[in-house]
């Protein structure tokens, strides 16, 4: 059977992503682990994560989990949500700056206190939470049967600001023209929480469990 | 185009069942929780709350079934209010499946609870539910106060201060319900949605006193609110949330539908 390894390293809404996985595994095994030797084992692996970057960086050390994630990032379909998309730049500018992961070359940024919209100029909210338009960038197979512009759930009030812009798989408008999604070989990653997402986030999870983590 | 305003039904949970008193008098049933929450995820609610409005223990683990059953088939955000006054409280809510709590009176009992709850949990969990009353006469600038207790029990302290203590002691959201408007089908307090609104960073929930699908629209834009909660309209079946979205719409409203 094959199975899938929600990384368990004690931050939030792992299991909300595990039941979204569920839901829509069509044979596949979910699994909820931080051991190493499970993760390596299996067949496709979701980095999730909420919360301040610095305790998901600690607690990442601390169940020791990062060593096993720089081996599966190269190997395995993998797929980063929020903090876990957040926690494979170099580097975030949360809690006076924390290093990551560096996976992927890229900081994290903080949408400011003054944030407003481009047209009109209405002042706005940060966190940015709720549901906004995410447009693809480019063709993916996570994207099968997701309609361009479709509406994600987001919570968050940083943004990755990938180094090469060919890694940005998708954008989303709020203020700035962020980067929702990024892509690199078996690496995928969304800034968004398809587990909250209702029928597209489902869609998407259902393509990552179908995914062979190969790129067009 | 971008970030849509949310509608947010309201579901206030006694012993398992939905009910809904009118400024908390007059509890009428209104069905099973999780029956309840899969029809709003149909009609494309944009998250649901749960208030558990039970007092005992007993009734609390009701609430914890409810929330796992529903986290297993609905997903959206779903948020739980009601006696969450401990840290274990939270986690045991956020393990049931929700993704945020509320957290009332606790705040105001010990403020320093939203500090150790947004620092352990992170902010994007944590909203601070506000109940605030008109204090200030006909002719005076308009002053709102915190009150606990259903409304009983005044505690002096201003309701836009307040709110804005609680976003700088890590509240990810505000949820305002207006204590002269809850129940009564009149309208949201329009003033004290803008002022708590203008006044905080983080987004910011009206609740109290939506009686048609227009107060929707006027919380939206005139009181500013990022997002518009609701429970007796839709329960009952006045109107379905599709309903309410297309005439925010048609009011200009940016929305999920």
């Amino acid at each position: 059977m094959s199975t899938v390894a929600v990384i368990d390293y004690g931050m939030g809404n792992l299991h909300s992503v595990a039941k979204a996985l569920e839901h829509v595994a069509d044979g596949q095994q979910v699994i909820v682990t931080h051991e190493p030797e499970r993760i390596r084992a299996a067949d496709r692996v979701v980095l999730p994560g909420v919360g301040a970057i610095r305790d998901c960086m600690a607690e990442m050390a601390r169940q020791g989990v990062i060593d096993v994630i720089h081996e599966v990032v190269r190997s395995k379909p993998f797929l980063g949500v929020c903090v876990g998309m957040q926690a494979l730049m170099d580097f975030s500018a949360e809690n006076g700056g924390t290093s990551c992961l560096g996976v992927l070359p890229g900081r994290v940024e903080y949408f400011g206190d003054s944030l407003s919209a481009e047209v009109g100029g209405e002042r706005l909210k940060v966190p940015h939470m709720g549901w906004n338009q995410v447009h693809q960038e480019r063709a993916h197979p996570l994207w099968a049967g997701i309609a361009q512009d479709e509406r994600f759930y987001f919570v968050h009030s940083y943004y990755v600001q990938p180094a090469r812009p060919e890694l940005t798989a998708a954008s989303t408008e709020y203020g700035v023209r962020f980067t929702a999604a990024v892509a690199r070989d078996n690496v995928f990653a969304v800034q968004f929480h398809p587990e909250k997402s209702q029928h597209a986030g489902l869609a998407l999870y259902a393509n990552f469990l179908r995914w062979d983590g190969r790129t067009p | 185009m971008g970030l849509a305003k949310r509608i947010i039904p309201c579901l206030d949970v006694d012993n398992g069942r939905v009910v809904k008193g009118v400024k908390f008098l007059d509890i009428r049933d209104a069905g099973d929780p999780v029956e309840i929450a899969r029809r709003y995820d149909q009609q494309g609610a944009d998250e649901i709350t749960f208030l558990d409005i039970t007092a005992s223990s007993d009734n609390r683990e009701t609430m914890v079934h409810v929330v796992e059953q529903v986290a297993g088939e609905v997903f959206i955000p779903l948020t739980v209010g009601g006696g969450i006054r401990t840290s274990a409280d939270i986690r045991r809510m956020l393990n049931a499946g929700a993704d945020k709590v509320g957290i009332n009176t606790a705040a105001v009992f010990n403020p320093e609870f939203v500090k150790e709850a947004a620092d352990r949990f992170g902010s994007q969990c944590i909203v601070v539910a506000i109940d605030a009353k008109r204090v200030s006469a006909a002719d005076e600038t308009p002053r709102w106060e915190i009150f606990t207790h259903g409304g009983r029990k005044a505690t002096g302290l201003d309701a836009v201060e307040w709110a804005r203590r609680m976003v700088d002691y890590g509240a990810g959201e505000i949820l305002l319900t207006s204590m002269d408007r809850d129940g009564t089908k009149s309208g949201f307090d329009l003033a004290l949605v803008r002022a708590v609104s203008e006044a905080v960073r983080v987004p910011v929930i009206a609740s109290g006193g939506v009686g048609n699908l227009d107060h929707l629209v006027d919380g939206i834009v005139q009181g500013h609110a990022d997002a518009v909660l609701a429970a007796s309209i839709f329960h009952f079946c006045e109107y379905t949330i599709e309903q309410a979205k297309q005439r925010m719409a048609a009011a200009g409203i940016e929305v999920r539908l």
